[in-house]
């Protein structure tokens, strides 16, 4: 850990400046900057419709911004098909709908990646999925299809899958939205051992007890700006703004 | 029954009430299940006692298969003779007789082909596939020849099944992934090849089969340079299967439509490039949703390759209708329309069920 921290004063993952997005003539993120150090752990928060999703599907070019600059480990996201490929390559993303390929078995969700993408032989590929599966815990489902697991083991095999091409950013888009409140648990669990990997780490959440316990920094977010960033510490118990109190009353006072 | 009771969480599971299993319970459930279910149950019931012993004793007791000349036949049964004697008529159309063989070749290799493209336990089916691929060019080769020491038949004396074949086939063969591209290209994000594939989907869909056929036999050497002479079996195949193609599209399209937006996106954050993520991702599931609507364009291509009646290519039915014209065997259209009904019949109905049989397989349970 100690290293990690060390290293990330002086080495930028991802940096975000001046960034700019429009859906038609609607403006859903405005003016984005944002640095994000090797190995931080960035938890991104705010009502709904406040942009923080598609500020990390800009990351990794799910969505397109129109103006500023985006750069992920050195590469900038440009028209340029290669550089996409190549920062998709490095970024794993984990949906809130999981969106496992149904068609396929749990293994072959986690090494379609590897053996098409990074071209490694299959037997390594499997060897390594069933790896990252007994890290997520579900080795067992291996041979079965996605439909026949839990919403939990759906996710957690999501993460597995890509963990598999072994990226260097992970983002998760509101992982735990759409599970029952005992999966969650198992889903963020896996998270918080991720997280004291070392991985650098964007989550979009609403779970702050998650925040509390691995986050470098809470940023958040209203209206497509960026409101406020600060440590959770600082940030639970002493927001700036009235915006920000407003929202923690709101999500922690029910 | 005495009310047993269980500890909780250690109820046990029973089987179900007999009234609810069982042949008794079938016959309530699908044939009793209502008054007016009970008396559409007695009705045709009535009417099958009707019709079925007349039918099967005209088609099968009083029937004549074998018999030479109209006057074998009894008056009062079906007069199958004139199939059998018509037969090969049917079969290889007007193709020469000592050339048959060739037709008969091409046929156990269509057999092993397509088993190797439908059957995924076939024996060594990876290089089947390969056979399968090249099996068009060795098709053509085999029925036209024309080179490498095969005598060259004019497709004017192709005929009968062979003929209705051949166009099923090449169709069905070649449609599939004209439509696969042309769905795909009416997705694209650059206009030319978006609006071309629209244009092409829209005209070709917007004309009867009837009249490109007609276009095919007729105004095609208008449009090519003089001097270029083209089979008129080549163009009806040709036209054929862009029209087919085009429904293709569109059943494909909605396959593509209803996946989730998610299966594109899952597979982009992994990297996956376009050409990837759309032949291991998105079609093979776009295609699997879109089966009966697929295996529905390929019966409905095979039965209008009826239609090139209409410009002198002679399919079962035109064979059937020159045979029913015959002063030798008058009278004899039934039994005629019944065989060549019959026998599109069971083509159809065997599309159908392996479309079925495909479905389930590729049910890995995912509907929820």
């Amino acid at each position: 850990m100690s290293e990690a921290q060390s290293n990330s004063t002086t080495e930028k993952c991802i940096e975000i400046r001046n960034m700019n997005k429009w859906y038609g003539d609607f403006h859903v993120l405005k003016n984005i900057n944002l640095e994000v150090c090797k190995g931080e752990k960035i938890v991104i928060c705010g009502p709904s419709g406040s942009g923080k999703s598609t500020m990390i599907r800009c990351i990794n070019r799910l969505e397109e911004h129109q103006q500023g600059d985006i750069i992920v480990d050195g590469t900038e996201l440009t028209n340029d098909l290669k550089n996409i490929d190549a920062v998709r390559r490095e970024v794993g993303m984990v949906f809130q709908h999981f969106n496992l390929f149904p068609h396929l078995t749990v293994l072959e969700n986690c090494t379609l990646a590897p053996i098409w993408v990074r071209k490694t032989p299959k037997a390594e590929a499997e060897k390594t999925a069933m790896e990252f599966l007994e890290r997520v815990k579900i080795p067992e489902q291996a041979n079965k299809y996605p439909g026949q697991l839990s919403g939990g083991q759906q996710q957690r095999v999501a993460i597995a899958r890509s963990l598999c091409m072994r990226p260097n950013i992970m983002l998760f888009d509101e992982p735990t939205s759409a599970l029952d409140p005992e999966m969650i648990k198992e889903v963020l669990d896996t998270m918080v051992s991720l997280a004291e990997e070392g991985i650098t780490m964007l989550c979009v959440t609403h779970e702050m007890g998650f925040a509390k316990k691995v986050a470098d920094r809470v940023i958040f977010m209203d209206g497509g700006e960026i409101i406020e960033s600060n440590t959770p510490h600082e940030f639970f118990d002493n927001p700036q703004h009235d915006r920000t109190k407003l929202f923690l009353s709101q999500i922690l006072g029910h | 029954m005495t009310e047993q009771t269980y500890a909780p969480g250690t109820y046990p599971d029973l089987p179900p009430p007999s009234d609810t299993v069982g042949p008794i319970h079938w016959l309530k459930v699908n044939l009793f299940s209502s008054p007016i279910n009970s008396i559409v149950t007695l009705v045709a019931m009535y009417l099958l006692y009707l019709s079925l012993p007349s039918a099967i004793s005209w088609l099968f007791i009083d029937a004549t298969y074998v018999g030479e000349t109209r006057k074998d036949c009894a008056p009062e049964g079906a007069c199958m003779a004139f199939i059998g004697e018509r037969f090969n008529l049917f079969v290889y159309g007007f193709y020469p007789a000592e050339l048959r063989w060739r037709i008969n070749l091409a046929a156990i290799l269509l057999v092993v082909a397509g088993a190797a493209v439908l059957w995924d336990k076939m024996p060594a089916r990876k290089h089947m596939i390969k056979f399968a691929m090249v099996y068009p060019l060795i098709g053509a080769w085999l029925l036209s020849g024309g080179f490498f020491g095969l005598e060259h038949v004019g497709t004017h004396l192709f005929g009968g099944l062979m003929l209705t074949l051949t166009i099923g086939v090449t169709g069905i063969v070649f449609s599939l992934p004209l439509g696969i591209l042309l769905a795909l290209g009416r997705q694209s994000k650059l206009p030319i090849i978006k609006y071309f594939c629209i244009g092409f989907i829209e005209f070709i869909r917007g004309v009867p089969l009837i009249t490109l056929l007609f276009v095919a036999s007729t105004m095609l050497s208008y449009f090519l340079p003089p001097g270029t002479t083209f089979d008129l079996l080549l163009r009806v195949l040709i036209m054929v299967t862009l029209f087919a193609s085009a429904y293709m599209a569109e059943v494909i399209r909605g396959g593509l439509q209803a996946l989730p937006k998610g299966q594109l996106e899952a597979a982009d954050s992994l990297g996956l490039n376009y050409g990837q993520a759309m032949r291991l991702i998105i079609l093979p599931q776009a295609l699997k949703i879109s089966i009966p609507g697929i295996v529905n364009t390929f019966i409905g291509l095979y039965k209008d390759s009826t239609l090139v009646i209409v410009i002198g290519l002679l399919d079962p039915l035109g064979i059937g209708r020159a045979s029913v014209a015959d002063t030798a065997w008058l009278g004899l259209s039934t039994e005629v329309y019944l065989f060549v009904a019959v026998f599109f019949f069971i083509s159809c109905f065997g599309m159908a069920r392996y479309s079925l049989y495909l479905e389930n397989k590729l049910n890995t349970g995912h509907k929820r």
